[in-house]
């Protein structure tokens, strides 16, 4: 009762008592809030516990969707925003903000065609693109039996499952196609959503999932953990070097393995159709958003010993969860753009481990 | 404030135990003007902060957002085209089935039924409308749907859409979800409604004006199409405009299983949207001002329409009531 009445009265607090507060007791006050997107949620609300028991600082993370998250970091509501879709350099630059990937997730193509079992079925870029176009409807298409000499393919038209709610999977899943295909690219385009010619919207990952599921003859696409959770007839995909790979965590961590995030400024870059011999091509990273001129360093400050900790030992938690950890180049190199952000003193908020 | 200031005002005057006076009487008058007007005021202030919102998007494509037919976030081109042609046309096949479905119900219940069946009867009809809408939607996903896509689209598109111009409207391949199935689970949750309106008005025909009919010699169906129908229907128009409102609005069912998909199409076979739905999928994740913009216009659209809907009602129940004196 008592913590609950202090927990209302703290917003009216004016903010330098707040702060004082904070630098007071900081182990037992601290509360780090953010927004954003809904796919990483799971594992930061499985790290947030896990930091919480450990340190006694609180996470508040408010799955909203990445849209939400933007919208509300800009607005300097919360500590820090999430997206799916990284913001471009010059936008970063515009709203003066700090953007570093936190995890990684792949998308998988999941179909339902009865007699056909998980990873039997070879797609690639082009045949998704054809079918999400509309050019490919019919799944004895010649173009699908040339990849997969063995299968049987049945004489039934192909109903594509879309998200009809913008998300990262949709940007993720049509920044791929358009990298494969102009046609696609000049036809659909690549956002969080997009406008599909045909084909079934559902709700979410779970919406995506069910439709999938209970239409005969649907493809669709999904976060790996929902295909692996719910069982899903998922596909193989050709990647650039032309093989084969299957969905896990081992052609997720190829992808970012290989791919350049020394080139990127601001780590603006989509893992898609990524070099390696073992990549995944539908691989993404989920991003944090911070100001990089901090009113609250202290907070800030804790916000990034959560991030800190949570790359070093929250990687097995990831993995519980099917997510895919950063590989620790990228981890030192997102601590290192930690630098930039500072508070009103202009000097950085976070120094390394311990501060 | 001054409500507060009201009720401590009653309270007391109800302790010390005075006559309700005249100071009672303005009190108790000043507080139901206020509520009234404050019910205007809400309604104001809902249209204006629709208006207020959507004014980006309809500055930007003026009329032709109601005409124009693409929904694209990508060039943020948007139209309201597929949501409005969508909600019109579940609506249109949830009132087809319904109302015949209901008017029969409630004949049956009050006409013809054996009197021990009649009160379970009637009150499952209306427990049909205390299952919550997220119920009927994943029943509708998960049972009706793949039924349909099985059975019954199959069957529409081997007869009807071989038909020259009708065939439109039954093409495609079968995919289970689409606009028909939505139309399908929207008529069985405007049932109850409709048809516990049209039960108790049927019972309020005065059983002389009946029993006179049956006198002269009138068959059942004689006396229902001379006698019920005409003495109640003002009160059968109602009971179908109030399913049509709830139709109109229903969000939750139709996103299960209308298919959520901005393109255009005529057959009621295939993957549509309608305004309630877009808005529930869409809104959470519009980044862009024109895009937030675009959403909120479409939900003053669904308010015009409603609010059309329930004018024209009113109108024809007042033309109802002069011409029956």
């Amino acid at each position: 009762m008592m913590e609950s009445v202090l927990l209302l009265r703290r917003p009216l607090l004016p903010a330098a008592a707040a702060a004082i507060l904070c630098a007071a007791m900081p182990a037992f006050a601290a509360e780090i809030s953010g927004a954003g997107a809904t796919f990483p949620y799971p594992i930061y609300a499985k790290r947030a516990e896990a930091y919480k028991a450990k340190t006694g600082t609180s996470l508040n993370y408010q799955s909203i969707g990445s849209g939400g998250g933007i919208k509300q970091i800009g607005a300097k509501t919360v500590d820090f925003g999430a997206s799916d879709m990284p913001l471009t350099p010059d936008k970063l630059q515009a709203d003066d903000l700090q953007q570093f990937p936190m995890v990684m997730g792949g998308v998988v193509p999941v179909v339902n065609l009865a007699g056909i079992k998980p990873g039997e079925l070879k797609l690639d870029g082009k045949l998704l693109a054809g079918m999400y176009l509309g050019t490919i409807t019919n799944w004895n298409d010649k173009a699908i039996a040339e990849l997969n000499p063995g299968l049987k393919l049945p004489d039934k038209a192909i109903a594509t499952v879309h998200r009809s709610d913008g998300s990262g999977t949709n940007f993720i899943f049509t920044h791929y196609l358009s990298s494969i295909d102009p046609d696609f690219k000049s036809k659909i385009g690549e956002n969080t959503s997009v406008e599909f010619p045909g084909g079934i919207g559902g709700k979410g990952n779970e919406g995506v999932a069910a439709l999938a599921g209970r239409t005969d003859g649907a493809i669709g696409y999904v976060e790996y953990a929902y295909a692996l959770q719910n069982k899903m007839t998922y596909a193989q995909l050709k990647n650039r070097e032309g093989n084969f790979v299957s969905p896990n965590s081992s052609t997720f961590q190829a992808a970012a393995a290989n791919a350049d995030w020394s080139k990127a400024p601001g780590f603006y870059l989509v893992l898609t159709d990524q070099p390696g011999k073992d990549s995944w091509p539908i691989t993404g990273a989920t991003f944090i958003l911070m100001h990089k001129k901090q009113d609250k360093p202290d907070t800030a400050r804790e916000a990034l010993s959560f991030f800190d900790w949570a790359y070093h030992n929250g990687g097995q938690m990831a993995e519980q969860l099917d997510y895919v950890p950063m590989p620790a180049a990228v981890v030192a190199a997102a601590e290192d753009s930690w630098k930039t952000i500072v508070g009103a003193d202009g000097k950085p908020v976070w120094t390394g481990k311990g501060s | 404030m001054a409500a507060e200031v009201e009720t401590v005002a009653i309270s007391s005057a109800t302790q010390t135990r005075r006559p309700a006076g005249q100071a009672g009487d303005t009190v108790f008058r000043a507080l139901t003007v206020f509520f009234a007007v404050l019910v205007l005021v809400i309604l104001g202030g809902v249209i204006f902060s629709l208006v207020y919102g959507a004014w980006p998007a309809l500055q930007k494509f003026g009329f032709g957002f109601v005409i124009n037919g693409a929904w694209n976030p990508v060039t943020e081109n948007f139209g309201a085209l597929a949501p409005i042609y969508g909600t019109l046309v579940t609506s249109f096949i949830a009132m087809l089935i319904g109302i015949p479905v209901a008017f029969g119900v409630a004949l049956f219940i009050t006409e013809l039924c054996p009197k021990w069946l009649r009160r379970p009867l009637g009150t499952m009809i209306e427990l049909l409308a205390a299952i919550p809408s997220i119920i009927y939607g994943i029943w509708g996903l998960f049972v009706l749907a793949p039924f349909i896509q099985q059975y019954v689209q199959p069957a529409l598109i081997g007869t009807l859409g071989k038909l020259p111009v009708v065939g439109v409207l039954f093409a495609g391949p079968p995919l289970g979800i689409g606009v028909l199935t939505a139309g399908f689970i929207l008529s069985i949750m405007v049932l109850p409604f409709i048809a516990s309106v049209m039960r108790d008005v049927f019972e309020t025909v005065p059983p002389m004006l009946k029993e006179s009919a049956y006198g002269l010699g009138c068959t059942t169906s004689e006396v229902v199409w001379r006698v019920v129908l005409p003495y109640t229907r003002v009160g059968v128009v109602g009971g179908i405009l109030l399913g049509l409102g709830r139709a109109l609005g229903e969000t939750m069912a139709v996103t299960f299983v209308i298919g959520n998909s901005h393109h255009l199409n005529l057959s009621i076979l295939q993957p549509g949207t309608t305004i309630s739905a877009a808005l529930a999928n869409e809104f959470t994740e519009a980044v862009g001002d024109l895009y937030q913009s675009s959403l909120i216009a479409l939900g003053f659209i669904l308010f015009i329409i409603t609010f059309a809907v329930l004018a024209a009602a009113k109108l024809m129940l007042l033309r109802l009531q002069k011409a029956t004196g």
